[in-house]
């Protein structure tokens, strides 16, 4: 087996350990050229990709006031409108969340009561509560298989397979399929009489099983739905990024003698390292607000109630906002922590908006 | 010699095994949508295939009874204006961010960076009140409002694009007495066309598939998009397995010819969206 060519597009994108490495020396010697032509602006300007900021703020004469007041205000025009929806609809939300999370508010009525901490014992206290945590462990369990399988068939389809293309569209395809559809596709699927039951009786396995009916059995069916779901989104970050690697590596280490075991571990993975390390961070903050499949498919029922299905039900039915909003502070900084522990496990990339 | 094959054959079992996997369930649903109620209740299997491969009369009736018409008028009205705002709002952020030095510049990028972090779907609690006080709720602009301003992957995006313009354009444009603001229009924006193919590409698949936002934000039934509708199909059409298949049929469709007329670009789309 050959290896494919690897696609320019990915090679571009530049997600490799290799193509990185060229990157940040090329930031580096774009900064040490804007430190030498305006030592001042080099603190304002210590941006990722600054290769022409040097080019950029030379100094200029002074302007004339108003048109110097102009320049001034001409960015915050631009920024106007994006700020004021950006505070409106993430920061407002956020400091009204906490706000509520330690009041008794419904919602509704224009009465509340401050109650301290009360919410926050309330959710780690109450296991009917608390129990949404476990479930939250199924789809952490099929998120696993789902990275394991998706660098698998990344890494046999970027050697060079009959009908590559094909694959990869079938097995990405479900990634873009709209969550309800998905849902109704599989409640068919698991249904008395439905594609899974007529299949297994294809192989002689006869069986009237109520896929969805007991809590086991039901949250097993719901993750593999997720990973059925996003499989294909994993698989082509990792395609990208495994083709991003040069391929001379492969033809060294082939004239090595390594195997294709070897390939994989000393090439492949170290080189898409940082994807990796991306999708295990967005895997863990996906199992734990998982709610489409589940809420299409059972509704939270047998046991398969999630934490946003949870949340949700709490503020929207129960009209208890103010213990809704405690839960939402709790995911909010759980998936906080763990992007936190992300950026501290791999400091160097993607850091260079500034 | 013989360990390569095996190794071939293997490699080719697993990719037809998930091929399998993948199809199946979605053939299924298109066999069953071809059906009569009678033969989805004779218990045959879901396997068989239908009598009349071309019996329409499941189409017609989740598109007339179960309002996927206006589904899909609610569906591309929200995804026009939301994709719009979108690359406008994107691409004039990215500009000022990256053009001009300001004060306070360091604490918006922060901004923008710190609600990257924030997943949408832990906030709706409080998100829910705001859009409520400002009129909005169980209108079409509750979804709009929020698709814009809570979208900070396509900032990104843009970001990285405008870096790539070469800043001695503007600067010719400024010699020639063009303002801030007809740089944007007429250099800037004009440069970004594979930015903005890539934010329309993979915002409009999120608008389109969305369900969360919709559902919480417009209840009214004339106000479905494709997800709701389909979604209530599940009360009426409990038992009708042939109405419900037809319905995601028709909202998987129109996914799977884009898809195929637009594959390549999806594929970077989502990789650049992804790894930003």
């Amino acid at each position: 087996m050959a290896r494919a060519h690897p696609h320019p597009h990915a090679v571009a994108q530049g997600a490799g350990k290799a193509s990185r490495n060229t990157e940040a020396q090329a930031r580096a010697q774009a900064q040490a050229r804007v430190q030498a032509q305006s030592p001042m602006e080099a603190g304002a300007g210590a941006r990722g990709l600054g290769s022409k900021s040097g080019t950029r703020r030379a100094a200029r004469p002074p302007a004339p006031r108003r048109v110097r007041a102009r320049r001034l205000l001409t960015p915050w025009l631009f920024l106007l409108a994006p700020l004021a929806l950006l505070i409106t609809f993430t920061y407002a939300p956020i400091a009204n969340m906490v706000a509520y999370s330690f009041t008794d508010w419904d919602g509704v009525s224009p009465e509340l009561h401050y109650t301290g901490a009360e919410n926050y014992a309330e959710i780690f206290t109450r296991e009917d509560l608390f129990q949404v945590f476990w479930v939250s462990g199924y789809y952490l369990a099929a998120s696993v298989i789902q990275i394991v399988a998706a660098l698998y068939f990344a890494t046999i389809l970027s050697f060079s397979v009959r009908f590559r293309n094909f694959f990869k569209g079938v097995l990405f395809f479900p990634s873009l399929v709209n969550g309800v559809a998905i849902g109704f596709v599989f409640l068919y699927f698991f249904q008395d009489g439905g594609t899974f039951d007529t299949v297994l009786s294809l192989f002689g396995y006869q069986t009237d099983h109520a896929w969805l009916g007991t809590p086991v059995s039901a949250n097993i069916s719901l993750a593999g739905v997720s990973v059925w779901r996003y499989l294909g989104m994993n698989f082509v970050l990792f395609l990208g990024a495994i083709q991003s690697v040069p391929g001379e590596l492969y033809e060294a280490a082939e004239l090595d003698g390594a195997g294709r075991w070897h390939q994989f571990r000393y090439i492949i993975l170290p080189g898409i390292r940082p994807v990796l390390t991306l999708t295990v961070i967005l895997s863990v903050s996906g199992s734990l607000s998982a709610f489409e499949i589940p809420y299409i498919m059972t509704g939270g029922a047998t046991g398969t109630e999630t934490f946003v299905i949870q949340t949700v039900k709490l503020a929207f039915q129960f009209n208890k906002t103010g213990l809704a909003s405690a839960a939402a502070v709790v995911l909010l900084l759980i998936i906080l922590l763990v992007t936190w522990v992300q950026r501290r496990l791999v400091p160097d990339d993607r850091v260079d908006l500034v | 010699m013989t360990r390569r094959v095996i190794a071939r054959t293997l490699v080719y079992l697993s990719l037809i095994g998930a091929t399998l996997v993948v199809l199946l369930p979605l053939g299924v649903v298109l066999l069953t949508s071809l059906k009569t109620e009678k033969e989805t209740a004779d218990g045959s299997g879901a396997l068989t295939l239908p009598h009349h491969p071309l019996n329409l009369h499941n189409y017609a009736t989740a598109f007339r009874d179960g309002g996927m018409l206006t589904a899909f008028g609610n569906t591309a009205f929200i995804l026009v204006v939301s994709v719009g705002g979108t690359v406008l709002i994107g691409s004039m952020t990215a500009y000022a961010i990256d053009r001009f030095t300001f004060r306070f510049r360091k604490l918006v990028v922060a901004l923008f960076l710190i609600a990257a972090l924030v997943p949408g779907v832990t906030t709706q609690v409080a998100t829910f009140q705001i859009v409520h006080s400002l009129g909005m709720f169980d209108t079409r602009w509750a979804p709009i409002a929020l698709y814009m301003g809570t979208d900070i992957v396509s900032i990104y995006i843009f970001l990285q694009f405008v870096r790539s313009i070469p800043i001695s354009l503007d600067e010719a444009a400024r010699l020639d007495g063009a303002n801030a603001f007809t740089i944007y229009r007429k250099i800037i924006f004009p440069l970004l066309k594979p930015a903005i193919a890539t934010v329309v590409i993979v915002k409009g698949i999120a608008v389109y598939n969305d369900f969360y936002i919709p559902f919480l934000y417009m209840p009214s039934q004339d106000l479905g998009v494709i997800s709701t509708s389909l979604f209530r199909f599940k009360g009426p059409y409990s038992a009708h397995w042939e109405t419900i298949s037809a319905g995601a049929v028709l909202v998987i469709l129109p996914t799977l010819i884009v898809f195929l007329a637009l594959q390549k670009y999806i594929y970077n789309g989502f990789m650049r969206g992804a790894t930003r």
